[in-house]
């Protein structure tokens, strides 16, 4: 007899996946052909993807930085696929000993893989979960274990948002998170646009069907559409911006032109 | 670490300043230049010490290349940028003042050094993350493979371990698997039912669209459908199940397989149709009972144009009788052998018989014949009684009373046709017995009228929907008014005035008559002390009477006397006033019990008048033991004397009467007196009073003081 309908599906590594991608654009070899071959495929309409993936990165570590200087020693990271280099725990346990750095990601790999590499670290806990199901996440053992939900709390969704759709309701997502938050909470988000990016949209959208063929679309929001993810925040200066603009450490002017492609903002719940 | 203008520290920064420029923008690091600058820094360092010193250490070398790896200078292109920095800066800026040849060919070597350091690093950093993403996906696919396991393991328990019955079949019909309670109930051994085709499963008991519905399914059209199907067992017994068929779709939401659930209703349906027909037959003689005869009846009525049907109503005579004198058991096994022969006179198809309860039975014909059939059918029930029943050795001779009922389909209702067959089988029962009648439609109005007038008399009378009229009492010698005779009349919402002959039988039957008797008293009562007082010393003759009826049932009431004595005494009228009527038949054959209570009466000083006297077997000599003073005769005397010249016979009669009364000291009134003739002839002959339409017909109370005054002043 055939698998039934209801069953579980099984892990297709035939399959790419988003977060095995972005360790390929990040230089790493935690990554099989499908997703190299994907990647590459997305490069060839915008080769400087990777230069996008780096100035993440690099944003994530200035405002991890910037939220353990505000006294902040809970970090929640939506998203986190697979640990590479600059992870938020390092980051955050160098700035704050002690830190607390709860990973959240839904590709049973990347936290199988997170697992692996952060076994032994005491402060440190890895979910399978979905941002869609926000309770999934609050509701966690490991969370619970971890994070005291009733003291600030840095919310990283960073590269996440543009990977749900409407339909999914992210802003409700979203909404959700912030309400289980204590005040002086962080939102620490970087988002996907067509805005800023040094090409013409035709070409970017090349990327956007990529992502498309391989059952992830990549949702394109305007500027407008991602501030409004940080209603009911306060926005820390300087606001919503591309991200070299965030608090540079070194001169914005020196970063490549992709580094500027999508918004970078933190803000800080009332 | 000072570094002082162009001093080795301070070239040393310059190298690695532009080392890092070359490198950081093929670097995938999240540092800033500047970080990234210092982390190079001390392999600048390194670099410079290899370049310097004694003995060249290709190791040191290698692990420089290697280190670059760890600063994730993962793409190549670091490399070549890496050794086209060290080839042009590095000598110049570290080399200090060596010999520049062997600085150079120092250079070269330790380039080598590095770029298979480096290769080295990446190899084994590149194969470490390969390894380190395989386990995780082999490790992720172990976790998801357990859940699935664990599902998969759950399933099969609720699969296996289901009390209902659950089948899986492809959208071909073809059955793929079934679980236990699916076997058991087709009888157990897998074969019967794994590998099968649903389509197989046909049963001449499936409903029209049980097919219609599979098909839908299989296509697409219908999620699930719900239906009562029957099955065939390899035994040749039937299974019957509740069915529920669902259609299962993979994830993309095409069709993939149908899923059955059944229940095993068998047992129930059994039950269901032993109740059914527990419910709808008789415990003791297994005759159809009154619920499966109403529907079959009804179903009759409902039938077509063209179709009749014909209904026999039986009741046993004299079955009470049975039952008291040989008992009940007797009785019973009485009906149940009656049951037997009626069965055996229904047995043409559109015949039933049926046992309403009791001694009552029915039996039905229908079809377009049954005029003829009906007939025929109550002949063959009456023939079937006649051969005496023989129970506990004794012959017991049944008879009964059968009531006919024919008709056409769709006029009347099953209740209207069992209520003519009900009145009719009376009307055969009141002629005798042992014997059919056929419906007659005025028969049966009669008979439901006075059933409805029946049922209305006690609300009537607390409506107030009697009255009295007065009728006057004529004294034939003078022509005064001495009385009137109140008679009771309904004034029924719907038929009118009702004569006292339409309802006063029938609350002698139910026993409203006390009541209404006592109302009539109680009203002429207080009317004849009205006319006392207005017009009581008026008249010659002396007060008014009232002259009010009693019938034999208010006769036998032990309140009688009380009642009576307590209405006069609250009106305040001298019981000489009142004379109450009692018709000769009440009286035949009355014992001293009987007659006690009117005796009193008449101690008291109440007039009692023999109504309808000459009417039944008078017995002359019994007057004298009766407690009456007025004989009032019947009209049937003096029809005779509406013709001139009268009836001789008549005439002789009458005088016959007067004359004997008179010698018992009785009072002769006349009643139905219409013409002035016959007037005087009565007062010729003797008699009292007169009453009658010559006089007055019966009227209001008004009426009456009219006729008195009338009398008194003329």
């Amino acid at each position: 007899m055939e698998r039934p309908a209801w069953a579980p599906r099984s892990i297709d590594i035939s399959v790419p996946s988003v977060s095995r991608i972005y360790d390929f654009y990040l230089g790493g070899s935690h990554n099989f052909e499908v997703d190299r071959e994907a990647a590459r495929k997305a490069m060839e309409f915008m080769p400087g993807l990777p230069k996008i993936m780096q100035a993440n990165r690099a944003f994530m570590r200035r405002a991890v930085r910037f939220a353990a200087g505000e006294g902040i020693t809970q970090f929640l990271d939506i998203g986190s696929g697979i640990p590479t280099f600059g992870n938020v725990h390092e980051v955050a346990q160098a700035a704050a000993p002690g830190a607390r750095v709860v990973y959240v990601d839904h590709d049973p790999v990347a936290v199988a893989h997170s697992q692996a590499v952060l076994e032994g670290n005491e402060d440190v806990e890895v979910i399978a979960a979905d941002l869609r199901k926000p309770q999934e996440i609050l509701s966690s053992p490991q969370l619970e274990r971890l994070i005291d939900l009733n003291r600030p709390v840095a919310l990283l969704l960073v590269a996440i948002l543009h990977f749900v759709e409407d339909a999914d309701d992210p802003y409700g997502a979203v909404a959700e998170l912030r309400e289980a938050l204590a005040p002086g909470s962080l939102l620490i988000l970087t988002h996907a646009s067509y805005e800023g990016i040094p090409l013409p949209a035709e070409r970017a959208e090349g990327v956007v069907d990529v992502y498309k063929d391989i059952r992830n679309p990549l949702i394109m929001r305007s500027r407008e559409a991602i501030a409004r993810f940080f209603e009911g925040y306060d926005m820390v200066e300087p606001g919503l911006v591309p991200m070299p603009h965030w608090r540079p450490e070194s001169a914005p002017e020196d970063e490549d032109p992709y580094a500027f492609s999508g918004f970078a903002g933190v803000g800080r719940t009332a | 670490m000072s570094a002082e203008p162009d001093g080795p520290e301070d070239r040393l920064r310059r190298l690695t300043t532009i080392w890092s420029r070359a490198v950081f923008p093929v670097t995938s690091t999240s540092l800033t230049r500047a970080e990234f600058a210092e982390q190079l820094l001390p392999l600048a360092r390194r670099l410079s010490h290899l370049l310097r010193a004694r003995s060249f250490d290709s190791e040191e070398a290698k692990a420089v290349g290697a280190a670059l790896v760890d600063a994730h200078c993962t793409d190549p292109e670091a490399l070549t940028r890496t050794l086209d920095c060290v080839d042009a800066y590095l000598v110049l800026y570290c080399g200090e003042d060596g010999p520049q040849d062997e600085l150079r060919m120092r250079s070269s070597r330790l380039q080598h050094a590095m770029a298979a350091g480096y290769a080295q690093a990446l190899r084994e950093r590149t194969l470490a993350e390969q390894e380190a993403i395989a386990q995780a996906a082999l490790q992720a696919q172990g976790v998801v493979a357990q859940a699935l396991h664990a599902s998969e393991a759950r399933f099969r328990a609720v699969f296996e371990g289901a009390a209902i019955g659950i089948g899986i079949a492809d959208l071909e019909g073809n059955v793929l698997q079934v679980n236990e309670a699916l076997l058991r109930m087709f009888g157990g051994s897998e074969h019967t039912v794994r590998g099968r085709n649903v389509m197989e499963w046909t049963h001449p008991e499936d409903a029209p669209q049980t097919w219609k519905l599979y098909d839908e399914l299989v296509r697409g059209e219908r999620e699930h459908y719900h239906v009562e199907k029957a099955f065939n067992r390899p035994d040749g017994t039937v299974l019957w199940t509740n069915l529920t068929v669902s259609l299962l779709r993979d994830a993309d939401g095409e069709p993939q397989y149908q899923l059955a659930l059944m229940e095993d209703t068998t047992e129930r349906r059994l039950l269901n149709l032993r109740l059914r027909y527990e419910a709808t037959h008789d415990a003791l003689t297994g005759l159809p009972n009154r619920t499966l005869f109403f529907e079959r009846l009804e179903k009759a009525l409902g039938a077509g144009e063209g179709q009749r049907f014909g209904l026999c109503y039986l009741d046993l005579d004299g079955f009470k009788t049975i039952n008291d004198s040989l008992g009940h058991a007797a009785g019973d096994r009485l009906l149940v052998e009656v049951a037997d022969r009626l069965q055996s006179c229904a047995t043409a198809p559109g015949e039933m018989v049926a046992r309403l309860g009791g001694d009552e039975f029915v039996a039905l014909t229908t079809g377009p014949g049954t005029e003829r059939e009906v007939d025929e059918l109550a002949e063959r029930i009456l023939n079937a009684l006649i051969t005496p029943i023989s129970i506990d050795g004794r012959d017991l001779l049944v008879r009964g009373s059968l009531g006919i009922v024919e008709g056409p389909a769709g006029e009347r209702t099953a209740a209207e046709v069992l209520r003519s067959a009900d009145i009719t089988m009376y009307r055969a029962k009141s002629a005798g017995g042992n014997r059919s009648e056929l419906a007659d439609p005025e028969a049966d109005a009669r008979a439901i009228t006075r059933h409805g007038l029946t049922t209305a008399l006690p609300t009537a009378l607390e409506r107030g929907e009697f009255f009295i009229e007065y009728q006057p009492l004529v004294h034939l010698g003078d022509g005064s008014v001495r009385g009137a005779e109140a008679l009771v009349r309904w004034l029924h919402p719907q038929h009118g005035v009702l004569g006292p002959d339409r309802f006063i039988p029938l609350a002698e039957h139910t026993g409203l008559i006390v009541p209404l008797g006592r109302w009539v008293l109680e009203e002429s009562i207080r009317q004849a002390r009205e006319w006392r007082e207005r017009y009581g010393e008026q008249t010659t003759a002396g007060p008014l009477r009232i002259n009010v009826n009693l019938s034999p049932c208010q006769l036998s009431h032990p309140g009688l006397v009380q009642d009576t004595v307590e209405i006069l005494e609250r009106a305040g009228v001298a019981p000489d006033a009142l004379c109450l009527e009692v018709t000769e038949s009440a009286l035949i054959g009355a014992d001293d019990d009987l007659l006690k209570p009117l005796r009193r009466l008449a101690e008291m000083g109440v007039d009692i008048a023999l109504d309808d006297f000459g009417t039944g077997y008078s017995n002359l000599a019994n007057l004298r033991r009766l407690p009456v003073s007025i004989l009032k005769l019947d009209r049937s005397f003096t029809q005779g004397m509406q013709q001139f010249p009268a009836d001789p016979v008549d005439l002789k009669i009458v005088e016959g009467i007067v004359t004997l009364a008179h010698s018992l000291d009785l009072a002769v009134t006349v009643e139905g007196v219409e013409t002035g003739a016959q007037a005087e002839q009565l007062r010729i002959l003797g008699c009292d009073t007169a009453q009658g339409w010559y006089y007055a017909r019966p009227g209001p109370p008004e009426r009456l003081h009219e006729l008195a005054l009338v009398d008194a002043t003329g």
